[in-house]
């Protein structure tokens, strides 16, 4: 297939945006940006089946909003990285900054190297909608928080020991979240728990670490689904008690 | 009887005027009343009262009378029976209190102390019915030329838009009836953080989307099913914490919208966790309008709070097109009552001290000012324009309209009215079709009247009247005050 490339040198990110979505209604099927350099909001909103390379540094909110495209980036990216972003696919060959996936309601995030705070925070899900982030490396404080839904993978494939993340899951009502290795409970949130993994669980972990490795080329020997600790929310509704609701009415 | 079950309400019921119907038993979405089949009689428990006024309404034979309970607790002004009723709920419970509505506190009213001129010989008045009198207001960027190609704001026929009250806070009728009559008015509502139902998307061109700190419902195609998208950063009942829609109103319907579990608390953060500045700010602005190709303005809302004039003039520089200020007294679904009863600020002081930073700094055409929070008739739209604004935005007053009558236990999700709730039974109590003319009603009374107002004040569209403070004079104001205001005292 051809691919249609894109040199973002000089373009700001209205420029690069309107580029990438006159090839995309045009029915280009692959696109391949290159010499990018921290414009922001890069496939924003872009709707429907087309492949985008992206090749060097995107800047914020990359994929925001976005709606099937299948995103891969040789670089890190910033912060927001798939932020509210409906279905699709983005893969993150390096770092990636802060609230990646906020808010997320489908679609899969991959990053094979670190995140920072706040990943996957808010993650939404319902029915057949079912978002994925898989972090290759560490994760910052406050993951998942308020998680509503959804999956959170965290390998450490470079790691071992305890995870030093702290405030996991804080808020979480729904979704599970996966940490290879060891967590120590006064690193887990408000509201969240260790659980035991289930078959199904099993199942899902191996599946997304054989993907995983398989797009990052990386290798999953070493990798066994015996060493992650599964987190839940200990209920769906973790502040029900925070606030006295009564019909007896104050004048 | 535990001290803080004392009954606020009593329940009288008239026996030789009741016919055992039991209409008023089924009415009841708080279980206050029961009937006793030994007795032959209608029973209630009074403490379950709340003073809503459906069972009065209903009642074919005008039998129920509903009277605040005459307890006599030894008076003090000072730790009055709210004070102490406040103090027995927590003792009781050790947990703060969830409170619906604006504040009900007694705090000064600034509108009650602004008085409108009117043109005496030297100047003469308009007829409102003989001429034409214009209130169209244009929503967005005004610096740019008249010729240009493509505004981007909005014109509406009536400065006066909905409030955002999502699905879920409210009923799907209720938002349908909104809807419906922004549509009659050639106006707008404003769906707030709920997702935008599917019965709603025929009437886009009316409605605002919102983006909060949830982010409930947003999605590249509800971006763009709308007229305008509005980033919600705070709220006037309740600045600078999050939203929070209680579990009991998370329905079945409500969860597939929000995409979160049945049953949960739907809970907004405080903050955006990717807005932590007017850079931030700027940067969500701009990635909804590259989701939306440039076609819609964005609009940022803000609570009323001391430093407001500065973060609207961030916000005019953020690319924003309109900011929406929300007064201290501004309804809520849901809030905590210390949060509702004690922050932000007035609106009226708001959006004189916004209009004249933005004024001073040049900013003032580049965006919409929409005012709300405890607009109560066309008078506090008359002054809230004068001070300021382009436009404001009501909610509390349309529910009330709708029938809503100020039980403020939106929180519960038992409203009797159809209103605020999830209840299938309850909410088919609201006929769509009705509450939507009625409210279509109230806006145009309003509109009659401020072209009255007009009239009187000479001025031939509401336009004269935006920022026009000579037009207001102070009663009872403090000096400062009315430096603040920017308006004289009356007699100068």
């Amino acid at each position: 297939m051809t691919v249609f490339e894109i040199d973002c040198r000089g373009l700001n990110f209205k420029a690069v945006n309107r580029e990438i979505k006159k090839a995309a209604e045009r029915g280009e099927k692959h696109l391949r940006l290159l010499n990018v350099n921290g414009q922001r909001y890069i496939c924003g909103g872009l709707k429907g089946e087309v492949k985008v390379e992206i090749h060097g540094f995107p800047g914020n909110d990359l994929g925001i909003f976005m709606d099937g495209p299948m995103v891969e980036v040789y670089g890190n990216a910033g912060d927001g990285v798939g932020n509210t972003m409906n279905s699709g696919h983005i893969i993150v060959h390096g770092d990636v900054g802060d609230v990646v996936g906020y808010s997320m309601r489908g679609g899969r995030i991959y990053v094979r190297g670190n995140a920072g705070y706040r990943l996957g925070i808010h993650l939404k899900e319902y029915g057949e909608k079912k978002p994925i982030i898989v972090v290759g490396g560490e994760v910052g404080d406050f993951l998942g928080e308020y998680m509503a839904g959804g999956v959170v993978v965290v390998l450490r494939l470079e790691s071992d020991g305890a995870i030093e993340s702290r405030f996991i899951a804080a808020g979480i009502h729904g979704g599970r979240i996966f940490v290879r290795g060891r967590i120590d409970e006064n690193r887990l949130g408000f509201g969240a728990a260790v659980s035991d993994l289930s078959e199904e669980d099993y199942g899902l972990l191996e599946e997304l670490v054989r993907d995983f490795c398989r797009v990052m080329k990386c290798s999953s020997r070493g990798v066994s689904s015996e060493e992650f600790v599964k987190i839940i929310p200990v209920s769906k509704r973790p502040f029900e008690k925070l606030y006295h609701q009564t019909s007896i009415k104050v004048p | 009887m535990k001290i803080e079950k004392i009954p606020e309400f009593k329940v009288l019921i008239d026996e030789s005027k009741c016919i055992r119907c039991k209409i008023c038993v089924n009415e009841c979405s708080f279980g206050a009343l029961r009937y006793d089949k030994k007795k032959n009689k209608i029973v209630s428990k009074d403490w379950l009262c709340v003073a809503c006024l459906r069972c009065v309404a209903k009642c074919p034979t005008g039998a129920i009378t509903i009277t605040r309970n005459p307890i006599s607790l030894s008076p003090h002004d000072y730790w009055t029976e709210r004070v102490r009723r406040d103090i027995w709920i927590r003792a009781e419970t050790g947990s703060p209190r969830l409170v619906s509505m604006g504040t009900n506190l007694n705090y000064p009213s600034i509108f009650d102390h602004l008085l409108l001129d009117a043109c005496q010989v030297t100047n003469p008045p308009i007829d409102p019915l003989r001429e034409p009198i214009e209130l169209e207001t244009y929503l967005g960027d005004r610096s740019i030329s008249v010729h240009s190609e493509d505004p981007l704001g909005l014109m509406i026929e009536v400065p006066i838009i909905f409030g955002a009250m999502s699905y879920g806070s409210i009923s799907l009728e209720a938002q349908k009836a909104l809807a419906k009559a922004a549509k009659e008015l050639g106006t707008l509502m404003n769906v707030g953080e709920g997702g935008l139902h599917p019965d709603l998307y025929p009437y886009g061109d009316n409605i605002i989307v919102q983006v909060a700190s949830g982010r409930f419902g947003v999605h590249r195609d509800y971006l763009n099913a709308a007229a305008a998208v509005e980033i919600k950063i705070g709220q006037g009942a309740k600045p600078g914490i999050g939203g929070h829609l209680p579990g009991e109103k998370v329905t079945a319907e409500i969860s597939a919208m929000r995409m979160i579990p049945e049953g949960t608390d739907a809970l907004s953060p405080a903050p955006h966790h990717d807005i932590y500045s007017i850079e931030d700010l700027s940067q969500l602005v701009y990635a909804i309008k590259e989701a939306t190709d440039y076609s819609k303005p964005v609009f940022v809302k803000i609570a009323a709070v001391h430093n407001v004039a500065y973060i609207a003039s961030g916000i005019a520089r953020s690319g924003a097109d309109g900011i929406v200020i929300d007064g201290f007294r501004g309804g809520t679904g849901a809030a905590p009552q210390v949060i509702r009863d004690n922050l932000g600020i007035p609106i009226e002081i708001a959006i004189a001290v916004v209009d004249d930073k933005l004024r001073e700094e040049g900013l003032r055409e580049r965006v919409a000012l929409i005012a709300s929070g405890g607009i109560r008739n066309s008078g506090d739209v008359a002054k809230a324009i004068a001070l300021g604004a382009d436009a404001v935005a009501i909610s509390t007053a349309a529910l009330v309209a709708m029938g809503c009558t100020l039980c403020q236990h939106c929180y519960t999700g038992k409203c009797p009215w159809g209103i605020a709730t999830q209840d299938p039974k309850l909410r088919a109590r609201l006929n769509v079709d009705e509450a939507a003319r009625r409210v279509v009603n109230l806006v145009k009374a309003w509109s009659t009247e401020l072209k009255e107002i007009l009239g009187a004040l000479g001025l031939s569209s509401i336009e004269g009247l935006r920022g026009n403070r000579e037009k207001l004079r102070g009663i009872g104001l403090d000096e400062l005050t009315l430096k603040m205001l920017g308006v004289k005292p009356a007699g100068r």
